[in-house]
């Protein structure tokens, strides 16, 4: 049956163009000022090689400890109920919506050589994470393994559970029933998960900064030394800018499906 | 060798209570319509529904058994579970579904497909072994499921409505396969279903549950001569109502009198078959002992015969050929006499 199609208001199809500029001005702006020919030079030159790998090793790290501890943290919330769990929920993804500045000055506070538990840490076995590359993976883990959590904990809710009855009539313990049946089933939120992670750690700034500084080969990473750039040689700054854009574009396209809810 | 288990239970509207013991060797169905809570008893005797008191004995070892705090988890029952939409792992192709409880129980992996193959061959689905379970049509999953059910070699088989699943086309076919597989299988067998015709076709004995209770238990010849409940009634297409004995006539609610031969005294169940229910316009003449007025309320034609539901002092079904219920002119709201003989009248005590 042919769809009727509904006539669309004037004033909203003039607000929404002027909404969708907005966003691709910019865009149209990054990519015509970059100075292609130039581009090798600036993509090649030793501090920004060192910043990517920098950017690709703390954001994978992130990944990796997101997925680590946010897997089993996303499973407690979507099959255990325990008092207090939304509001353990809620401090688990503030950073979410919490300004990632804020976020680093917790962190400084908490694992900062006179924090909390930093102190301690540097006392008993003299270790010290901010300023460090280890510190960078903290920051970018506190960030962005709430999206991985919220994504793993909706596919664990919405999966079908009585698949893995089955797996326990046929004999499975709770291991092989999670690791054989349930990450298997829920493996596109899994994915989602840790793409959307793995982004968000990628394009970390302000709770980088705040907590591990910004030391070229130690914790500058891209979006850090982007920032310098813009000061200094804007055009490789420009560059870099879109290299970063580029990732960011690959993951939504990679992921539009999720979005849009048609998966 | 057998299963017992008493299980008592509340969940949700469901409140359970049920006792059953099957022996080695027997087929039993489980029939009740739905609601009845049949799944929640064949799900709680697999240890997947925590129950409120009661035990499951397996071959005399405990299973679980509240009054001591026993409890052997799922996993650890040596139990083969088909469940009503299969539940395939998607993921995993045909063998390793299969092969996947004897896997679980730690048979090294060569030797599990070896044998998941086997059983494969047996369901005639050696073909489809590295087939995705939703490349298959749904008589093809059931085969599957039952040989994944089975490949562990279970003590206890529990179908959870095997057949219901599948479109009426092909249920036949399916039914008879899974008759011949369970006859095949030695252990105890346990069907879960609300379609009497797969009651009768598979089990050797039903157990007829309504509301979390047993209403009643037997052969399938036993059940269907003697309902004891309106659902089984309804079933089977026979007229039921319960009554007070007394030297051959049966009070029945609302003050009438049956009269039935053979009924001696107390409780009684009264059977009548609607083909000997006779309908008139005119009082009938004659020997009939049992006559009463009512109204025709609904006229239903199946197959070769048609149903006249008729309202009256006592409700009953009469069934009548085309030809007599055009003889009789008769329409919904007509007026009738309804006659039947004493002697066709099966009595029962309650």
């Amino acid at each position: 049956m042919p769809m009727r199609r509904e006539r669309v208001p004037i004033p909203f199809v003039v607000l929404a163009a002027i909404g969708a500029a907005f966003f691709i001005v910019p865009l149209i702006g990054l990519i015509v000022r970059t100075p292609w020919r130039d581009s090798i030079t600036a993509l090649t030159a030793p501090e920004t090689v060192e910043a990517l790998k920098l950017s690709l090793v703390a954001s994978l790290s992130a990944t990796a400890v997101g997925l680590v501890l946010g897997v089993p943290l996303a499973w407690i919330y979507a099959r255990v109920e325990f008092p207090g769990r939304d509001l353990l929920r809620a401090l688990t993804t503030l950073p979410m919506v919490l300004s990632p500045v804020v976020g680093g000055i917790a962190l400084l506070l908490a694992f900062g050589r006179r924090g909390l538990v930093g102190s301690w840490l540097n006392s008993t076995f003299g270790v010290t994470l901010p300023f460090t590359t280890a510190g960078v993976v903290m920051a970018e883990t506190f960030v962005a393994m709430p999206f991985l959590i919220l994504t793993v904990e909706a596919g664990l809710r919405s999966m079908d559970r009585r698949y893995e009855e089955a797996a326990r009539a046929l004999g499975a313990s709770r291991w092989r029933v999670f690791t054989r049946v349930t990450l298997p089933l829920i493996g596109p939120s899994l994915f989602a998960g840790a793409v959307l992670c793995w982004a968000r750690a990628l394009g970390e700034f302000g709770a980088t900064i705040t907590f591990a500084g910004n030391f070229p080969g130690v914790t500058q990473t891209m979006p850090l030394a982007v920032y310098l750039l813009v000061e200094t040689n804007q055009e490789a700054s420009y560059i870099l800018s879109l290299v970063m854009l580029l990732i960011s574009l690959v993951v939504l396209v990679g992921l539009r499906h999720r979005w849009l809810g048609s998966a | 060798m057998s299963l017992d288990a008493s299980i008592q239970l509340t969940l949700g509207p469901l409140d359970l209570k049920m006792e059953i013991a099957i022996d080695e060797g027997e087929v039993v169905a489980l029939l009740g319509p739905n609601g009845a809570g049949k799944t929640t008893l064949l799900r709680a005797i697999a240890g997947l529904v925590p129950f409120q008191s009661g035990h499951v004995r397996l071959d005399g070892a405990i299973l679980e058994d509240t009054a001591t705090n026993q409890y052997v988890p799922t996993e650890r029952r040596p139990i083969g579970f088909v469940f009503q939409d299969y539940l395939l792992f998607p993921h995993l192709n045909v063998v390793d579904n299969v092969a996947f409880g004897l896997r679980s129980r730690g048979t090294p992996r060569a030797a599990a497909a070896d044998r998941a193959m086997q059983w494969l061959d047996r369901v005639g689905l050696k073909n489809y072994a590295r087939a995705k379970p939703a490349e298959l049509s749904g008589g093809q999953r059931q085969r599957v499921a039952l040989a994944r059910a089975l490949a562990p070699d279970p003590r206890l088989l529990l179908l959870d409505e095997p057949l219901a699943a599948l479109d009426a086309t092909t249920r036949a076919g399916v039914r008879r396969d899974l008759k011949r597989h369970l006859a095949s299988f030695k252990g105890i067998r346990l069907v879960v279903t609300h379609d009497p015709l797969e009651a009768v076709a598979l089990a050797d004995r039903l157990i007829v549950m309504e509301q979390g209770r047993l209403v009643q238990t037997g052969t399938p010849a036993e059940v269907t001569e003697r309902p004891r409940s309106q659902y089984v009634a309804d079933l089977v297409g026979v007229n039921l109502i319960r009554g007070e004995a007394d030297d051959g006539l049966v009070k029945v609610a609302g003050g009438s009198v049956v009269a039935a031969a053979g009924a001696e005294s107390g409780e009684v169940f009264v059977v009548i078959h609607p083909r000997a229910v006779g309908i008139h316009r005119n009082h009938p003449e004659g020997s009939p002992r049992n006559v009463w007025r009512g109204r025709a309320s609904n006229i239903e034609l199946m197959g070769n015969r048609v149903r006249v539901r008729i309202d009256g002092e006592v409700p009953l079904v009469a069934e009548v050929t085309p030809a007599a219920l055009k003889e009789l002119d008769l329409v919904e709201g007509g007026e009738v006499w309804i006659s039947f003989k004493a002697t066709e009248v099966g009595v029962y005590p309650a």
